[in-house]
């Protein structure tokens, strides 16, 4: 059956590949919904998502998605231990305050998180910041140093040790270039914390 | 638009009953309804909506023997065909909840046992007892499952008693604007609204019908239920200080400010088409209501641990009544118990009451999660 659907943008792509048929998924900042919808149209899962904006979580609701408006560091208590297969941390992880608090959070609900975030050390970021000597912007950080949501400087070798650090091994993981809205772009595997734009790890409690 | 009609069922006869949670037992029992809509053939397609504390069967459309004039039911912006609630697809009905005056068994109906209105030997119901006597209506319908079951405030509280106490009969529940368990504040309310009724000479202990009624003591009560349903910024963009047809103060007890005037509009209106003993018994049905509490309610949320209906709650940013925060104890509670539930706060400055105002954003809300259940969804 062909859906209506846009293809959903590269990096939900890879994610949704990554989930099982039929599990229970958890979309923190889910927005509107996209990947919940793709994989519950291809991959037939039961998904609930978090998100703190009304607009976007009503958007959610309309479309008969389970989705909780609210913050996510509140919203993930509260399920019973074990509760969902994978919980989904998509492009969230460099605008949450206390990231090791909430990934612990993340191992006592899900068996598997997938975690997802533009790549600071990305060869165009550095060589901003070599030769201009300003706060980098990047297609996929567009923002300046005062307006940023995005409050935490990740790169991909920062998170394998962050991740070992707060008690998760690393299942899988995937370094990808591709641009913000993309619906395109290629796995990188050479050389990936210099040239990758994004990365996505598959992690599970030790 | 939808014409409707008034329908009367009356079961609990002598041999059997309604057994209440107080322990005391009520027959015979009238439950007044209405339906609009067409059941399908699976019997399946049937939506129940529990109306608020002064509420009646009267959700939708027009009644088909009434004058040219008649207002339209209280709902009628979210149910009809086509609307958020479409009776095109669904079977609504609507119950009046015992205890109530608009037609189904309460106070001011004749006690079989001395041929006189029962006044205070009513027995005293809970939200369970008049979720137990819709299940009848249900019943007699021919109904055992329902699509979903859909209330806000005192019919919210309805909605949660449907969930823990037939749980296998639905597919989903809306409770909107509403709470887990009454809270002090709320209790607080209901009790000056009771003392208000009590404190009028004609109540005479319940015992007045047929005499002056206790209406000073009811529009006060009402005065502050209305007070509890507005909010600040409503009342301050409604009639900030605005004076009532006056250039200046009176320098007397005469309703200056608007606010006045419109509460003592609002307090008679309601004193002529509401009974004071109703509101005695379903605000304290009200006040008992807890489903935390695991010791004195015979069921709690707690119950549902098993059951897998699929909730959405909806709560209001200005209702001071029956808070956001009420409203994500609630979702807490079911997200322990593993059930389905999503959650929306609308931005709102009209307060508790907004519900009932139409508004774009609740009806596409409730018209697309009733389009996600699926219709082989069961509770286990």
């Amino acid at each position: 059956m062909e859906s209506a659907r846009p293809k959903l943008r590269f990096d939900l792509a890879v994610i949704a590949s990554w989930i099982t048929p039929g599990a229970h998924v958890l979309d923190l900042g889910c927005g509107r919904g996209d990947l919940l919808a793709w994989l519950k149209e291809h991959k037939n899962i039961h998904g609930t998502g978090i998100e703190q904006d009304q607009e976007k979580a009503a958007a959610c609701i309309e479309q008969g998605l389970t989705v909780l408006q609210g913050d996510l560091k509140d919203e993930v208590q509260d399920y019973p231990d074990g509760y969902f297969d994978v919980v989904i941390l998509s492009q969230t992880l460099q605008q949450v305050y206390q990231p090791d608090e909430l990934l612990k959070s993340l191992a006592r609900i899900g068996k598997q998180v997938i975690v997802s975030f533009p790549n600071f050390s990305h060869y165009s970021i550095r060589l901003q910041l070599l030769f201009k000597g300003q706060a980098p912007k990047s297609r996929q950080l567009p923002y300046s140093w005062y307006d940023t949501p995005n409050i935490r400087i990740i790169t991909l070798e920062d998170f394998r040790r962050f991740s070992k650090e707060v008690g998760y091994t690393i299942v899988k993981e995937c370094a990808i270039n591709t641009h913000d809205q993309d619906r395109s772009g290629r796995i990188v595997s050479l050389f990936s914390n210099l040239r990758a734009t994004y990365g996505v790890f598959l992690i599970e409690k030790t | 638009m939808l014409r409707v009609t008034k329908e009367y069922f009356t079961c609990s006869g002598d041999e059997e009953k309604q057994l209440l949670d107080s322990g005391l037992s009520l027959g015979p029992v009238t439950v007044a309804y209405e339906t609009c809509g067409s059941l399908n053939e699976a019997g399946d397609n049937a939506i129940l909506i529990c109306h608020a504390f002064s509420g009646d069967s009267h959700v939708a459309g027009i009644y088909e023997d009434g004058p040219d004039d008649q207002p339209p039911g209280w709902w009628d912006c979210m149910v009809g065909p086509g609307k958020g609630i479409d009776t095109e697809r669904y079977f609504v009905i609507c119950c009046n909840i015992l205890g109530s005056c608009m037609g189904s068994t309460g106070p001011s109906s004749t006690n079989p046992e001395t041929g006189k209105p029962y006044g205070l030997d009513f027995p005293m119901v809970t939200i369970g007892d008049m979720v137990n006597a819709q299940k009848k209506v249900l019943d007699h319908l021919g109904i055992n499952k329902l699509h979903s079951v859909i209330g806000g405030s005192v019919g919210g509280m309805q909605v949660l008693e449907w969930c823990v106490r037939y749980p296998q009969m639905l597919r989903s529940a809306i409770p909107i604007a509403t709470t887990m368990r009454h809270s002090a504040l709320a209790i607080a309310f209901n009790e000056v609204a009771r003392q208000a009724i009590m404190a009028d000479p004609n109540w005479n202990k319940g015992d007045y019908y047929n005499k002056n009624d206790p209406d000073l003591g009811l529009a006060v009560a009402r005065m502050i239920g209305h007070i509890t349903y507005l909010s600040d910024e409503a009342m301050r963009r409604k009639f900030g200080r605005n004076l009532q047809d006056k250039e200046d103060f009176s320098f007397n007890f005469d309703a200056d400010f608007q606010v006045e005037s419109y509460l003592h509009y609002q307090g008679i209106k309601f004193a002529k088409r509401f009974d004071a003993n109703s509101v005695l018994y379903i605000t304290k049905a009200a006040d008992y209501f807890d489903l935390a509490d695991t010791t004195n309610t015979r069921e709690s949320l707690q119950d549902l641990a098993g059951s897998h209906s699929k909730f959405l709650v909806i709560s209001y940013s200005s209702d001071w009544l029956y808070p956001t925060y009420q409203a994500k104890e609630l979702v807490q509670a079911l997200k322990r118990t593993g059930q389905d539930v999503s959650f929306c706060e609308i931005e709102a400055d009209c307060g508790h009451d907004a519900f009932l105002i139409p508004d774009d954003r609740l009806t596409k809300l409730i018209r697309g999660f009733l389009n996600g259940i699926s219709t082989s969804q069961t509770a286990i």
